[in-house]
């Protein structure tokens, strides 16, 4: 019978079936960071276990580095304390860890693929639920929590059931000023932000092969806020290329060797999945949240629906939604005032995300009293933006360029949203509360809609500019 | 995986909490989540909601030692934190009763041997007001005949047969299952062709 790429990974992990009926399964990498790992690390001390596969776990520091000034000590305590002890952890179990001198350091789901530690065929976790986002190389990543990455920890294996699979085929083409943030939108869109529980989703068709790393790391991070923990696109020629030449991928003749098994890895043609689902890429236009939950959106040009016209189940939702937004219904979303811009997270901060922001940036002005800032998603990326002359595009525009951090995505750093401030945004969440303010308002879009709305000082329509 | 780990049911008063697509963050805001522990966490459980919400019901004293939580569809949906499990958990919360849950979440309450069952929007719709209105009623939760009782009344429930499993047989810390595979872990990462160098 013909076997889908989880098929065949599941297969090759698997280390024995649990009395429970769930699986245990090998996990080829295990990425850590400073807010998911300490009490994990306790509790194997505690236990007296050792690590044991230390080679197979890598670390860094994201969530609460400072992205303005990294000096260290860090002038916040907490965030400096996080740190010493993931340091120390490290040292005491010999786990490497990218640190802030080492060039390498950055959102644990950027640096995975830029090392080329993330590699098609393997398995990975990681105490955070955009573990995703690594499934864009033909990965089977999840989120875990604090418990299990003490299991991976002590064990190197998960105990999982094994998911069932949804294929997602976004056929023709995508148009310009549409980008893989709002080919991932409108998925969430279509199937609800609780449509994927239980499911991998795997993502397919023209569009998607078509596509570089970059954009496929974008569309399978966001399988979580579908409620698919994880997704995975089929690794290809694009795959083998980006891979190439990385610091851990193998090297040489090795890296034949791998491509030649890596090829052996896809869904084979005529797989069965649990549900197909198709979508046209041509019809997507550049997508804009309206609500609390990133499922809660409409295309740039359309009006904020009513409550009234919602599904039953979703009625009270949406109302609580517009409530809390300060919005009416009919109203048009293009032209609602923004305060803040922020292109960043493990979403949508690598190079090409940064280019496209760019590109509208260029030659043009942030709007008076808008707070704009860039926060490359790695060291690596900021390198590379700097070597292009991004920076400069940024900072003449009014943009601050800031170091590698999760930033004003999850806000435990020093950016945050003040008040009722209303932020667009490229990160994945749009949830009460994310961006460090309790009150505070995002609306998640596209880079280079995040750019266009800095510019204009209101949502607007990025092909307007591009044009 | 000693006696005091198997999880039959719970029983306790209940605690209803209206609403769907209640996120990590809002159960534990982030900013809370800068320490090394999970200590004093329960403190801060739906902080902010509580803030803009006066009667949210985390604040009322007549849900004070209740211990099943009741919530709506896709509770606990979006970050891994399982800072959000046992802040519930440090609070009082020993099960929760639930439309649907998100992932992650669901299994990181297994982890800490905190059941989540779903039941159908009607019953938990009836559990919710019947709560509201008997705060003192006891509520059982019961793990092993996928049931939740209230009164006279048996609604039935749904929890996955793996994790029903870990909490009957009171294998929810998975690390001392796993550990059990002993030398078969180190066979199959040989019989891996990246762990061989391709
Ligand atoms: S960028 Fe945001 S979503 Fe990504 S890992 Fe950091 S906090 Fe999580």
């Amino acid at each position: 019978m013909a076997e889908t790429l989880l098929d065949k990974v599941w297969r090759a992990h698997t280390v024995r079936m649990l009395p429970s009926g769930q699986t245990q399964l090998f996990i080829s990498l295990h990425l850590i960071h400073e807010v998911t790992s300490p009490q994990a690390f306790q509790m194997i001390r505690e236990a007296n276990l050792k690590v044991r596969f230390p080679e197979r776990t890598f670390a860094t520091i994201d969530h609460i580095v400072p992205t303005a000034s990294q000096l260290r000590p860090f002038g916040d305590v907490l965030a400096e304390e996080m740190t010493v002890h993931l340091v120390r952890s490290c040292k005491e179990f010999g786990i490497h860890f990218f640190d802030l001198d080492s060039g390498w350091q950055g959102i644990v789901h950027v640096i995975g693929p830029e090392l080329g530690l993330t590699q098609p065929g393997i398995t990975i976790a990681c105490g955070d639920s955009h573990t995703s986002t690594h499934g864009a190389l033909g990965a089977l990543a999840f989120g875990i929590g604090t418990s299990q990455v003490r299991d991976v920890l002590a064990t190197q294996c998960l105990a999982l059931a094994k998911p069932k699979i949804r294929q997602i085929r976004v056929e023709g083409r995508l148009t310009r000023g549409v980008y893989a943030k709002d080919v991932i939108l409108a998925i969430i869109q279509r199937l609800g932000v609780k449509g994927g529980a239980g499911y991998a989703y795997e993502y397919a068709g023209p569009v998607v092969e078509a596509m570089s790393m970059e954009e496929r790391l974008t569309i399978c991070n966001m399988s979580i806020e579908g409620g698919a923990r994880l997704g995975y696109v089929n690794p290809d020629a694009t795959t083998f290329n980006y891979l190439r030449g990385r610091p851990f991928a193998p090297q040489g003749e090795a890296f034949d060797r791998a491509v030649a098994c890596w090829k052996s890895m896809r869904t084979e043609s005529g797989a069965s999945f649990d549900d197909v689902v198709i979508l046209d890429g041509g019809s997507i236009q550049p997508v804009v949240t309206w609500g609390i939950n990133p499922g809660q959106s409409v295309e740039v040009n359309e009006r904020i629906p009513d409550p009234a016209d919602a599904p039953e189940t979703e009625r009270t939702a949406w109302a609580e939604a517009l409530a809390f937004m300060s919005f009416e219904p009919g109203q048009r979303i293009g032209g609602t005032r923004i305060d803040v811009a922020f292109i960043g997270s493990c979403t949508n901060a690598r190079l090409s995300d940064l280019r496209a922001a760019a590109e509208v940036a260029r030659g043009r002005k942030v709007a008076k009293g808008v707070r704009a800032l860039v926060v490359p998603g790695s060291q690596a990326v900021a390198k590379a933006a700097e070597a292009e002359g991004l920076h400069e595009i940024f900072e003449k525009a009014g943009f601050a360029w800031r170091n590698a951090g999760c930033s004003l995505c999850l806000g435990m750093n020093e950016d945050k949203l003040k008040g009722r401030e209303v932020c667009a945004s490229s990160s994945n969440r749009n949830f009460k509360g994310r961006q460090g303010s309790p009150t505070g308002r995002t609306l998640l879009m596209s880079p280079a809609m995040v750019a266009a709305a800095a510019i204009a000082g209101e949502v607007t329509d990025v092909r307007k500019v591009l044009r | 995986m000693s006696h005091d780990a198997i999880r039959r049911q719970v029983v306790g008063r209940g605690i209803p909490l209206p609403g769907t697509d209640i996120d990590t963050d809002r159960i534990i805001p982030a900013r809370f989540l800068k320490t090394v522990t999970f200590e004093g966490l329960e403190e801060h459980v739906f902080e902010d909601d509580r803030l803009q919400v006066p009667d949210h019901p985390f604040n009322h004293g007549l849900y004070r030692g209740a211990t099943v939580l009741l919530v709506g569809q896709n509770f606990g949906c979006g970050s891994s934190r399982e800072h959000a499990p046992e802040a519930l958990r440090r609070w009082g919360i020993r099960g929760i009763v639930g439309e649907s849950f998100g992932e992650i979440f669901f299994g990181n309450c297994t982890a800490l041997g905190m059941p989540c069952l779903a039941v159908a929007a009607e019953d938990l719709e009836w559990l919710m007001k019947s709560t509201a209105q008997h705060p003192d009623r006891e509520i059982l939760v019961d793990v092993e005949n996928r049931e939740v009782r209230v009164a006279e009344r048996i609604i039935p429930a749904m929890i996955p047969e793996d994790h029903r499993n870990q909490l009957l047989t009171g294998t929810w810390n998975a690390t001392v299952v796993l550990l059990e595979a002993g030398e078969e872990i180190e066979r199959v990462a040989k019989s891996l062709p990246y762990v061989t160098g391709y």
